[in-house]
């Protein structure tokens, strides 16, 4: 409003300039999609498609230059190589893992939050699950890391378990809000409505608040899942001897200087999300977001 | 605080000019691949482009612009005590411009940008450098303070060719063998205790989270097992690499944890989570700081290790500067400082004198010739065998990679 304000010359123009949007709705619908989809396409999908298209380059061994010559054999290596499936299966099951932790504890945590707080104690409480959010994420890692070790409070010492463990702190604001938020929709009513019937709080849950939340859960599991599987940093702080697909990926860029199989190895969680967006499609929870 | 650079940084796949390292490092002229400027000689030596050395010093420039790693130029700015910087402005007049790379790579892609007028170059990229002419060749009559510098230092082949000084060695650290003294009986003193496949300290064994680690593996081979015939750790052919790694697979029984993040190996070594592994000074005297019962020890096989080298671009546009810098990190108070700050061994034999811990030079065996003559230091492994062999073809660091992937599993 301001810089219209100030860049039209005079209140004359600014009334042309304006009638003329208002005839001509496609010059009005391109002004104001130009940027977003600048940012769409250029930013975020064509870094997507830089990554596409290195993946099929491969690196001069000789001279450490990226060969930009068409090749499948960084896909070939992916696919015939044993570790980079049970790597990848690893990651699945831990990303997994972690998705059904942060729901098992958010739910009755959002639940409690949503419906049972009064309005005062539900921002507070917002406050407090957003507040790990603004610790270094490093910080929280190398605190589990303290706790996890054989000294420390709980001393279960690293490993797979262990990064299960951190990556589900970590991530769960991610699942609490939507849940709450999708909570905060649902009417009290309902779960009145359904208790005058007689419905007992399970069979509530099951019917009623459940099938009503089912999208917002499934929008924080969108948000765990994708997280832990890009993640590779807290693997390298609690993870012991593992690795995970993005250790892979570290590896061959950040060491080997191997950007056409890092790429190719990084396209794996992009196929494992867009599976998984698939499925959740199916299922018809996107339409409710 | 000491801020060492992380390490598992610095090696990485090179090789603009790879044939040249392999010539180097005493590879006879037999491959024929007509790939850099600078062809391999016959007799094994390679020739690097001609560039002039600079003759006599001027007057300096007004400023230096440096590339370093973490912990190499420090004015100040991380701990208020630490400063090497301010003092040489004072007194050469020339400001100082660092620059801190993170990789190898990055050193070598910013020193030929020819913004820089020196750099600190590690064993993986001091002679990309050299073949490529980026750097020129040092004249050590202009750097007073190079005469002081160990002789185990000078004339090393990442830091000169044919005999002529391509820089300024910097310090030197290596590898070692570090154990709990409360756990690990007996005292060890061969890198089997890490590789033993029957180890009574099995989940308590750390290692270094690098590919660059396979060397290690490498050169326990070269002693235990020395039919397959490894004469250079970072030189193994597809046998060779496949023993290492089986070595290493092995070995991945019975570790706990591997580490890239000193300050995760100390944490664990202070917990007792690690009780054996291999360790840098540094983290064993951080460890010791905190009481934890810990020994160190460079075992009977040698080790791995680093040393890192000063040299001066070819187009330095501020060259009295420049070899003003050289001068004043290896004079023996700046090179004492950086080396207590760093954790490393001085270059600068005088600087033993100038240390705050005053047996700072024992701790790190600077003037200990023998004990660095077992050490093998880092180098990047590429396809021609840097030992000298020519009738086979030697894994390079994306196989090595690849091969620590497969490791881990």
């Amino acid at each position: 409003m301001t810089t219209l304000t100030t860049t039209a010359a005079s209140p004359g123009m600014r009334r042309r300039a304006a009638s003329f949007l208002h005839r001509h709705a496609g010059v009005r619908l391109s002004l104001l999609l130009s940027a977003p989809l600048a940012w769409l396409g250029l930013a975020y999908l064509g870094a997507l498609a830089a990554l596409l298209v290195t993946a099929f380059w491969s690196t001069d061994v000789f001279t450490g230059d990226v060969v930009k010559v068409f090749t499948w054999a960084n896909f070939t290596d992916l696919v015939t190589g044993e570790v980079y499936r049970t790597v990848a299966l690893r990651s699945i099951g831990v990303a997994a893992a972690v998705t059904l932790i942060d729901l098992v504890v958010a739910f009755p945590m959002a639940f409690a939050m949503a419906k049972l707080a009064s309005p005062r104690a539900q921002r507070w409480l917002v406050i407090a699950v957003l507040t790990p959010l603004w610790a270094s994420y490093l910080v929280k890692a190398y605190a589990w890391r303290v706790m996890l070790s054989s000294d420390g409070v709980l001393g279960w010492g690293y490993g797979l378990t262990a990064t299960v463990v951190t990556l589900s702190y970590l991530w769960l604001p991610y699942m609490i809000l939507p849940i709450y938020a999708g909570l905060e929709r649902l009417p009290n009513s309902l779960l009145d409505a359904a208790g005058d019937l007689g419905a007992r709080p399970w069979r509530t849950f099951r019917t009623v608040v459940w099938p009503l939340t089912f999208p917002a859960a499934v929008a924080g599991s969108i948000f765990t899942f994708s997280l832990s599987l890009g993640d590779y940093i807290t693997v390298k702080i609690v993870g012991g001897k593992t690795q995970l697909i993005g250790n892979v990926v570290y590896d061959n860029i950040g060491a080997a200087n191997n950007l056409p199989f890092a790429a190719a190895v990084a396209t794996v969680p992009v196929v494992i999300m867009l599976v998984y967006l698939a499925a959740v499609r199916r299922t018809g929870a996107l339409e409710n977001l | 605080m000491r801020s060492p650079r992380p390490r598992f940084a610095r090696p990485s796949l090179v090789v603009t000019a790879a044939l040249a390292l392999a010539a180097v490092a005493g590879c006879g002229g037999g491959s024929s691949t007509d790939g850099g400027g600078s062809a391999a000689a016959p007799g094994g030596a390679f020739t690097p482009p001609k560039i002039e050395t600079l003759k006599s010093l001027g007057p300096g420039e007004g400023q230096v612009n440096l590339v370093a790693w973490a912990g190499y130029a420090e004015d100040g700015s991380n701990d208020p005590k630490v400063d090497w910087v301010h003092p040489f402005e004072k007194a050469t007049g020339c400001t100082v411009n660092t620059k801190t790379a993170g990789t190898s790579d990055e050193m070598v892609n910013l020193m030929k940008t020819g913004e820089y007028d020196a750099v600190s170059a590690s064993g993986d990229a001091s002679l990309r450098l050299i073949a490529s002419g980026t750097v020129a060749p040092v004249n050590t009559d202009l750097v007073p303070n190079y005469k002081d510098v160990f002789e185990g230092l000078k004339l090393k082949p990442w830091n000169s060719v044919n005999g002529v000084a391509y820089g300024i060695p910097h310090g030197r650290g290596a590898n070692l063998l570090m154990w709990r003294t409360d756990t690990v009986n007996p005292a060890p003193d061969s890198w089997g205790v890490v590789f033993d496949p029957a180890s009574p300290y099995k989940g308590k064994v750390t290692a270094y989270d690098s590919p660059i680690y396979i060397a290690d593996a490498a050169l326990y081979l070269m002693s235990a097992r020395p039919e397959l015939g490894i004469k250079d750790p970072y030189a193994l052919d597809e046998t060779q690499l496949k023993a290492a790694v089986d070595l290493l697979k092995q070995q991945k029984q019975n570790i706990g944890e591997y580490w890239s993040d000193y300050t995760k190996a100390v944490q664990s070594f202070k917990s007792g989570d690690t009780a054996v592994g291999t360790t840098w000074q540094v983290i064993a005297n951080l460890v010791e700081a905190d009481k934890a019962p810990v020994q160190t020890t460079l075992p009977k096989e040698g080790s791995t290790g680093w040393s890192d080298t000063w040299m001066v671009a070819a187009q330095a546009k501020h060259p009295n500067c420049a070899y003003k810098w050289l001068d004043w990190i290896i004079s023996p108070t700046a090179n004492a400082q950086v080396a207590e700050w760093f954790g490393e061994a001085p270059a600068n034999a005088k600087a033993c004198e100038q240390t705050s811990d005053k047996s700072f030079c024992d701790t790190y065996h600077a003037t200990d010739e023998e004990y660095f003559s077992k050490v093998h230091y880092w180098t990047t492994p590429i396809a021609q065998c840097l030992d000298g062999r020519t009738d086979v073809k030697c894994t390079d660091y994306s196989e090595w990679t690849r091969a620590w992937t497969e490791i881990k599993g």
